[in-house]
């Protein structure tokens, strides 16, 4: 081990005891994007407050049980740690003001626990790994969210953190760390599935002297919330990950590509940044090794196209993010011309458990096929939503919501899936065994993309979720080409029409006729796919739309409303 | 959560001071690569909007020109160019909010400012906006006040939300 990662290790493990065996007991709150929503920051503060110097107080990140926001467990000094669910500021400085104070836990409130040893007195309180919405789960690239203060670095070292990069920097060349990724069966989890391994060969024989890795989190799937996830609860994962693809392809820069306003991610991603280049483990000679690497965090304005890869080198470039023609292809001419690769936030967060932990073993997780696990993101009509992180393959659909999500609100029957972003429609009951790997998902009309699963109940009419996907789409058409940006704004209008039961009898051609011509005339993905909505919609519930246009009713009363609020904005 | 923002309803900034505020934002970017998006970004982070003052510098300070300048401010959606409200309401309407019954707040939160669409109120204190989506999906509906997320909404929190800003 080379002196200076010793060093820090030795730092590190000794702040970890006193947090987790010190004197005063330790209490976490998490706080992701979603803990905010449920008041997190409040139930901290309140904390804070009424605890004064009987605890340590930390914000960790969220674990993904976004359904039991806010989230916060308190771990007695060498003790378990006890969780309490959607303890909300009005309620948390009792709750655990009497747990600190009785040095029990409140058996009443308490969620979960998780140990070595089960507490005394907590009945049959549940383990925090048996919960339903865990035990499924394998933690890769979400390992330590929630467990560690996402902008601790210390905290992140000692719990493995850059141990990778050391044993990568120490014992391997970077051919061997690229063979191992290769060996590793890894893709591309951006929804593309190109293997990371292959990707990464493109480059890495360029023996131009400036090469980028780019990460993407521009994330605007809505639905998706996993790439931010990461970035908001364990920033370093991802950090270690790009700088360890920047070794195995001999690259000199890495951006971590974010969208404006997105402040966790973005924060937490600056920080990270900051506190690698003040350890050594970013700028010249990284720990001591021949190795240079420099990264900056990007941001990109509001646009959905600037996830497509092109377009984001164009927005790093400071322009309109619309896509390039290609070729060539960014391994060869991307980022300032020069020759780059573009990886999404999860890919290159795999990259520091398989060097660890070697190929061998990520490859045990999951199938043959796709090796590793889906971070899925299941939201909609479910009673348990949240960011979970399981075997690729190991469940499908059904399974997933009704034994991880907990099934359907207020009992009611699930009627449709939607994945892979809002560019892919609708999927009904045929769909619902479909395993959940990039393969299965693709046999539908659907795809597993970058893991957002949203989940329709009875009451959705499926004309109705197709409209608001089409609107999405043609509010986010970049308007490069011209196909794509009239051809979205007349299916959005077909659609609406439909809904409001004022269809035309050619409605349905027409919107096939449009799609063709946005197929065959788009650059990229967001015009080429954008008849899959109402192409996927009309294979699975072809009769709402004929109860729209021949009945002149909606199925379910779900478009009644009047006409869909959404922005008309055309990007000029 | 408002720190200093500028409401329609204040006094504006002189066109001095904005080219002043402009130039300290454009100047105090830390990230190595400055690009006309990022200073862009900055200017809007300093002063809520894009005044044509600062469209002006930021060709200056990145060597390019209005044009240049204009394209990008014009094609991302975060970019307005006229100062917003004091305070500024997201409402998401994305699928999982959409389904988790985005529209009824929205119609409500319409209906408590007294607008039909995305804009101002009529004195100008509150800003409404639409967002395709906020990213707290898992607790859909969400809305979002001056970028503070708050999640699980019905139309009933959101009006009182909305209510407390009004006497804010």
């Amino acid at each position: 081990m080379s002196v200076a990662f010793s060093e820090l290790r030795q730092k590190a493990d000794a702040e970890w005891v006193s947090l987790t065996a010190g004197d005063k007991p330790w209490v976490r709150v998490g706080l992701g994007t979603s803990g905010e929503a449920a008041g997190a920051e409040d139930a901290y503060d309140a904390l804070v407050e009424s605890l004064g110097d009987d605890a340590k107080v930390t914000l960790v990140g969220s674990m993904g049980l976004c359904y039991a926001e806010p989230l916060i467990d308190v771990q007695l000094p060498g003790g378990a740690r006890i969780f309490y669910n959607n303890l909300a500021a009005d309620e948390a400085p009792d709750v655990v003001g009497s747990h600190l104070k009785s040095g029990r836990a409140d058996a009443n409130r308490a969620f979960a626990w998780h140990g070595d040893e089960r507490p005394e007195g907590l009945g049959a309180l549940s383990r925090l790994t048996e919960l339903p919405t865990v035990r499924p789960q394998t933690r890769l690239a979400t390992k330590l969210a929630g467990d560690i203060d996402p902008r601790n670095l210390s905290q992140y070292i000692a719990n493995g953190g850059y141990g990778a990069l050391e044993k990568a920097l120490e014992d391997m060349d970077p051919a061997a760390v690229l063979d191992e990724v290769k060996n590793s069966g890894l893709r591309g989890r951006g929804g593309a599935a190109f293997p990371t391994g292959v990707k990464w060969g493109f480059l890495a024989p360029n023996p131009a002297p400036v090469k980028y890795i780019l990460c993407n989190c521009e994330e605007g799937d809505p639905g998706a919330f996993n790439d931010k996830g990461i970035l908001e609860s364990c920033p370093h994962t991802l950090l270690e990950g790009l700088i360890l693809a920047g070794y195995a392809t001999n690259s000199s820069n890495g951006f971590i590509f974010i969208r404006q306003g997105h402040t966790l991610p973005i924060e937490n991603s600056r920080k990270a940044v900051q506190d690698a280049y003040d350890a050594g483990l970013l700028g010249k000679n990284i720990l001591g090794s021949d190795f240079s690497y420099d990264v900056e965090v990007a941001l990109t304005g509001d646009s959905y196209v600037a996830g497509e890869e092109t377009a984001l080198m164009e927005a790093i470039e400071g322009k309109r993010s619309q896509p390039r023609y290609r070729p060539p292809f960014p391994a060869a001419a991307g980022l300032w011309g020069k020759p780059s690769n573009i990886n999404n936030v999860k890919t290159l967060s795999y990259a520091p458990t398989i060097i660890r932990d070697g190929a061998d073993a990520f490859k045990a997780v999951g199938i043959e096929s796709t090796s590793g696990t889906a971070i899925l993101c299941i939201t909609g009509a479910v009673n348990r939503p949240g960011m979970y992180e399981i075997p690729m393959g190991s469940l499908t659909i059904r399974e997933a919501v009704e034994d991880v999500a907990g099934g359907i609100r207020d009992g009611k029957k699930m009627k449709l899936f939607q994945a892979g972003g809002p560019l892919f429609g609708p999927i009904g009951e045929e769909g619902f065994d479909s395993p959940i790997d990039f393969d299965s998902i693709g046999q539908t009309t659907g795809s597993l993309g970058s893991g957002g699963i949203i989940i329709g109940d009875e009451d959705v009419c499926a004309v109705n979720l197709t409209r608001n996907l089409m609107a999405f789409n043609q509010f986010e058409s970049c308007g490069k080409c011209f196909p794509c940006r009239l051809g979205m704004t007349h299916m959005v209008e077909t659609l609406e029409r439909i809904s409001q039961n004022e269809g035309r009898e050619d409605d349905l051609a027409l919107m096939e006729r449009m799609g063709a011509s946005m197929r065959m005339g788009s650059l990229c993905g967001h015009g080429q796919l954008g008849y899959n909505p109402v192409s996927s919609a009309l294979k699975y519930f072809e009769a709402d739309f004929r109860s729209h246009l021949e009945d002149k009713k909606c199925p379910t009363g779900a478009c009644g409303v009047g006409h869909m609020l959404t922005p008309t904005r055309m990007r000029p | 959560m408002s720190d200093g923002t500028t409401s329609a309803s204040d006094e504006l900034p002189s066109s001095g001071e904005l080219r002043e505020r402009s130039r300290k934002a454009l100047g105090s970017q830390r990230q190595p690569t400055v690009t006309v998006l990022s200073s862009l970004i900055a200017v809007q982070d300093e002063l809520h909007y894009i005044p044509d003052e600062a469209i002006e510098e930021t060709a200056t300070h990145t060597n390019s020109t209005i044009n240049d300048v204009w394209s990008v401010a014009s094609f991302y959606t975060n970019f307005r160019f006229t100062p917003p409200g004091g305070h500024t309401i997201d409402v998401c309407w994305g699928p999982s909010c959409h389904l988790n019954g985005a529209q009824n707040v929205m119609m409500r939160v319409h209906s408590e400012l007294g607008v039909e669409g995305e804009g101002e109120t009529g004195d100008g204190k509150l800003t409404l906006r639409y967002s395709t989506c906020l990213g707290a999906c898992a607790l859909a509906p969400v809305i979002a006040v001056d970028h503070h997320m708050k999640g699980r909404m019905s139309p009933d929190s959101a009006a009182a939300v909305v209510d407390g800003l009004k006497g804010a």
